[in-house]
């Protein structure tokens, strides 16, 4: 298997900082706000691998620091500490060594996002086609009847009618914006997608669908995950192995199946009792 | 282009309204504007004796260059004797002692128009100043100036052209008339004011030089010339400019000199009915009196 994404000692302070910040937060002193300068301690210390075509999730309560890991990753946020490496075909890029231009290039070219709320993901003054659109054009894609073409398909291949390809989001139900979002996402075949509480806030059916239409696209194209949620269910559906987060820190990592039936950690152990 | 400060004769005002230092400053700021094609620099902008909005920007730069011997041309719209352009003539024939006025294009080596650039073809000897109201082409999609610089920076325009696609979607064609954003050099996209699709083409390869100024905006920025100018377009649906073509696909004509191949105003007479004649004052007469001569030959 190809590694695709490596991740060393990633870590994200929010506030002034203090040479006491990492020691007085974490699980252990069940804070990750540091009591000497009041510095947030979102992540510290995450390390993992994701290899071609696997899924990750990353589990936690809110306030974990679970999404600040992808938005990191997805330079949405600048990190404060570590190294990310991105094993592209036959090509590495050092993720927080890139300059801003080659960081936007990855992101719309080889990443993909979806995220919890839609109205971060797409532009709702545009149509769901437009969207789209807007991705490809950002690839470089710069012929009007390919852009439409490809549009379309991707609609049609995340079931949105496609008689609403020129309809604005807004007059989309909540589940078809995450299809379109997850159709954006999609839009220029990434190696590596970034999911961020996807099926959060949807009802069950909904949810049903959209995690069919996510392993779907995983056994079609090959897209390497990481999958964040607080949703036992999805983890065990989606996820081959996990991470659990508690204070911005990993406090357990292993296959899915391991951590849900045989938790090690305490924390864990009353995260697997509480969803049962 | 007289750097030495001298009065205009009998007025307070230095040459040229403005102090030799601000001419100084904007005569780096077009500098740099033509140094880097479609950037936008900032500068000073004066307070003028008119308000913002009357060309101010357009006037600075005039004022910037100009020096005694100079040929000076305004244009309001494409005529010379609408009210904006009358009064900054005027304005510049008071401050500017030694500088002629004249309305014929070619006679011209300073232009400054409001939202045309004329029919006649500009020569190298030739400097066109044209008024900005909306430098940035990116304000329509992001309204953070910080966003949009970096955007300018990386020549991230996706979501301008997100703007034209949505256009084809709805009504088939592009339907920007004026203000149509246009790539200078390969890079920056600028907002070449308001002059209309059909003058566009005539930035490409311009042999004279274009500056475009904005006055309560304050920036300065530049086509250069023999610089590369391409109108944002997607490969299958091209650029178009306005044919003035009625139902039956005939090319309208200008109703007073029967010019057809120029750019062409609308209006209702007052009989009602609908006339066209060339928005360009000066081609208009230039090619009624070409129609003279040849008659009495």
């Amino acid at each position: 298997m190809n590694k695709i994404l490596e991740v060393r000692n990633l870590g994200r302070t929010y506030g002034p900082g203090c040479p006491l910040c990492l020691e007085a937060t974490g699980p252990e002193s069940d804070t990750n706000l540091c009591p000497h300068c009041g510095s947030v301690v979102a992540i510290h210390d995450v390390s993992f691998d994701l290899f071609e075509g696997e899924i990750l999730g990353v589990m936690g309560e809110s306030g974990s620091g679970k999404s600040t890991v992808v938005k990191t990753l997805f330079f949405d946020q600048a990190p404060s500490r570590g190294q990310a490496i991105f094993y592209d075909s036959d090509r590495q890029h050092d993720l927080f060594a890139l300059n801003a231009a080659q960081q936007r290039w990855l992101r719309n070219h080889r990443f993909g996002m979806v995220y919890q709320n839609p109205h971060q993901g797409l532009n709702f003054n545009i149509t769901a086609g437009g969207n789209i659109a807007e991705r490809l054009l950002m690839s470089d894609l710069m012929d009007y009847g390919a852009i439409r073409s490809r549009a379309k398909e991707l609609l049609a291949r995340t079931e949105v009618l496609l008689s609403r390809v020129d309809d604005l989001p807004k007059r989309f139900s909540g589940g078809m914006q995450q299809r379109v979002q997850i159709a954006k996402a999609l839009a220029t075949q990434p190696p590596l997608l970034f999911l961020d509480e996807v099926t959060t806030g949807l009802d069950l059916s909904v949810q049903a669908r959209i995690l069919d239409l996510i392993l779907e696209i995983q056994q079609e194209l090959k897209t390497a995950m990481i999958v964040v949620t607080h949703d036992l269910g999805v983890i065990r559906l989606l996820t081959g192995r996990a991470l659990v987060m508690k204070y911005g820190r990993v406090i357990e990592a292993g296959l899915t199946d391991q951590i849900l039936e045989d938790p090690q950690h305490a924390y864990t152990q009353r995260l697997v009792a509480s969803a049962l | 282009m007289n750097a030495t400060p001298s009065h205009a004769a009998g007025s307070a005002y230095n040459f040229g309204f403005l102090d030799e230092y601000a001419k100084k400053e904007v005569r780096r700021s077009i500098l740099k504007a033509i140094a880097i094609p479609g950037y936008q620099v900032p500068y000073a902008s004066r307070e003028m004796p008119m308000g913002r909005g009357f060309g101010t920007g357009g006037l600075q730069l005039t004022l910037a260059l100009i020096g005694p011997g100079e040929v000076v041309k305004v244009i309001d719209q494409g005529s010379d004797d609408s009210v904006n352009a009358v009064n900054l003539r005027h304005f510049i024939e008071m401050t500017c002692p030694g500088v002629t006025t004249t309305t014929r294009t070619q006679e011209a080596t300073l232009i400054q128009s409001r939202h045309r650039i004329p029919e006649q073809p500009l020569t190298r000897a030739q400097i066109i100043v044209l008024q900005v109201p909306y430098p940035d082409p990116l304000v329509v999609v992001e309204p953070s100036e910080d966003r949009r610089k970096t955007m300018h920076g990386e020549a991230d325009y996706a979501r301008l052209l997100v703007k034209l696609y949505e256009d084809i979607v709805k009504f088939d064609e592009i339907t920007i008339s004026h203000r149509y954003p246009t790539r200078i050099n390969g890079h920056y996209v600028i907002d070449p004011s308001p002059i209309p699709r059909w003058d566009v083409p005539k930035l490409d390869d311009s042999p004279a030089l274009v500056l475009l100024g904005a006055g309560r905006e304050k920036k300065i920025y530049a086509v250069p010339p023999h610089t590369r100018a391409e109108p944002l377009a997607f490969s299958d649906v091209p650029f178009r400019i306005e044919d003035f073509r009625d139902r039956q696909g005939q090319r309208h004509a200008c109703a007073r000199c029967g010019c057809s191949d120029s750019y062409l105003d609308e209006f209702i007479d007052d009989r009602g009915a609908r006339v066209y004649q060339c928005s360009d004052s000066d081609w208009c007469d230039t090619q009624l009196q070409h129609a003279d001569t040849e008659a009495v030959a």
